[in-house]
């Protein structure tokens, strides 16, 4: 049977830990000629250059050939057709799909008319797994483990996407503690604070962002969009409030590893980016071994 | 037999001789059930009342149907509205089976999902939930893992 990664769920806790160990070892070795000879359709039917290009990399590294487009303008679906007739098409020339949509759903819908894997690139709001795996890396990397960690989640709760994910990657392990710090307007949805209840997982929420960011192992800060606001002026209230800044690590643990999905905008000062505990660069660097070993189990390579 | 023949009497007006007896269905479903079953597409004779005392549900709406005999997965599509509902299967007047509806663990092509952006509601796929509550109804997509309650549910 294919092994499509469509969602952060569809691995067990066994394949996340393989993930962990190979992206280690792509990390020590990123040049292997694995997929020499094969072609990687990279799908992009909404623009995200840090996605496609942290995937192409991957590939370009592993010897592996690239087909797609970038945005669906320069695709038949301009035209009209129909998602099913191209990947029908696709999944006859190439020998795995990464696919990025802006519907959500689209992945799963891709996986099952394709007779080669697919790997999620993002899907609306839904899921993007391989950013999920990437920041367990990340933090297996700085921490030394994926247990114990207390997990400080800031800003867009509600929609992140990326926060939903890490939550159901991470109860997987022992004892995680997490803070979700939010506006009223974009607080952790109830279906996974009920998810966490019924693992008998601790987590706290906040409104204000403050020293209570001293007790994390890891501060996950996402994106205050404004067109989440239903009114401007709460948006107006709330834009600054979630903001990093440099002075307010002081206290914080030594250990304590900044994270981000990027791209930012603002919530993230500048002056945090010198300080030793920032890490958000090296999580997009290790996006790429991560891909890579995400690559090389899909296709069975390793 | 006095008896019989009297009851017999009284339910001359809907009383059928082959068919289907759909019972228990809440009053506010009555014409969905109508409508999903394709009821009023069909030539049979059909019979309903509606705001029948009931000891189970207060009121209850009721559907009589001559000669028609109802699959598996029409059945299903009734339970989603009208859980509760019995059907009782008439053979030569008789109650010759009667049966519970059941909320099925899976629910594909039936309800639409509610999230305007998932990739079933702008390509020609059949939808398809698991059902991971039944009281109250909530229906998570296979597709965009959205969860789609009771009263969000709108059939396709």
């Amino acid at each position: 049977m294919k092994k499509d990664l469509i969602s952060i769920t569809d691995y067990s806790k066994e394949e996340y830990l393989k993930i962990m160990k190979l992206a280690a070892e792509f990390e020590k070795n990123p040049n292997q000629d694995i997929l020499k000879g094969k072609v990687i359709a990279s799908l992009f039917f909404e623009p995200s250059t840090r996605t496609r290009l942290s995937f192409e990399t991957a590939i370009n590294r592993l010897g592996g050939r690239v087909i797609g487009f970038v945005d669906p303008d320069s695709s038949s679906t301009t035209k009209g057709e129909t998602l099913h007739d191209t990947i029908k098409m696709v999944s006859a020339y190439a020998d795995l799909i990464v696919i990025r949509h802006p519907l959500e759903g689209t992945a799963r819908y891709a996986a099952e008319i394709s007779p080669v894997p697919v790997i999620n690139a993002g899907d609306g709001a839904n899921q993007h797994p391989t950013q999920t795996l990437l920041d367990m890396y990340s933090i297996l990397k700085t921490q030394g483990t994926l247990d114990n960690m207390n997990i400080f989640m800031v800003g867009d709760l509600k929609y992140g996407r990326t926060v939903h994910s890490l939550i159901q990657a991470m109860s997987e392990f022992k004892n995680p503690i997490f803070n979700f710090i939010a506006p009223p307007e974009l607080q952790m949805p109830k279906v996974y604070k009920l998810f966490l209840k019924e693992k008998g997982i601790r987590f706290f929420e906040h409104t204000e962002f403050t020293e209570i960011i001293s007790e994390a192992d890891i501060i996950y800060m996402t994106r205050v969009q404004k067109e989440r606001f239903f009114d401007s002026i709460e948006y107006e209230k709330v834009k600054n409030m979630y903001i990093l800044r440099n002075y307010m690590l002081k206290f914080t643990k030594p250990n304590v590893k900044i994270l981000h999905p990027l791209p930012r905008v603002n919530e993230i000062h500048p002056d945090v980016d010198s300080n030793e505990k920032a890490y958000y660069f090296q999580q997009a660097k290790n996006g790429v071994f991560t891909r890579q070993a995400i690559i090389a189990h899909t296709m069975g390579l390793k | 037999m006095k008896d019989d023949l009297k009851k017999r009497l009284k339910m001359n007006v809907s009383a059928i001789k082959e068919g289907t007896v759909i019972d228990h269905i809440p009053v506010k479903n009555l014409f969905k059930v109508i409508s999903i079953l394709r009821l009023d597409k069909i030539e049979n004779q059909i019979t309903f009342g509606t705001n029948l005392d009931s000891g189970k549900l207060g009121k209850k709406a009721i559907i009589k149907l001559s000669d028609k005999f109802f699959e598996d997965d029409e059945i299903n599509k009734i339970a989603l509205i009208a859980p509760h509902v019995k059907l009782n299967i008439i053979k030569d007047y008789e109650v010759l089976e009667k049966r519970i509806v059941e909320i099925p663990d899976v629910i594909v092509g039936i309800v639409k999902c509610f999230n305007p952006r998932c990739i079933t509601n702008h390509e020609t796929i059949s939808t398809h939930f698991k059902v991971i509550s039944k009281e109250p109804l909530e229906l998570k997509c296979k597709y965009c893992e959205k969860i789609t309650s009771e009263e969000q549910i709108k059939m396709i």
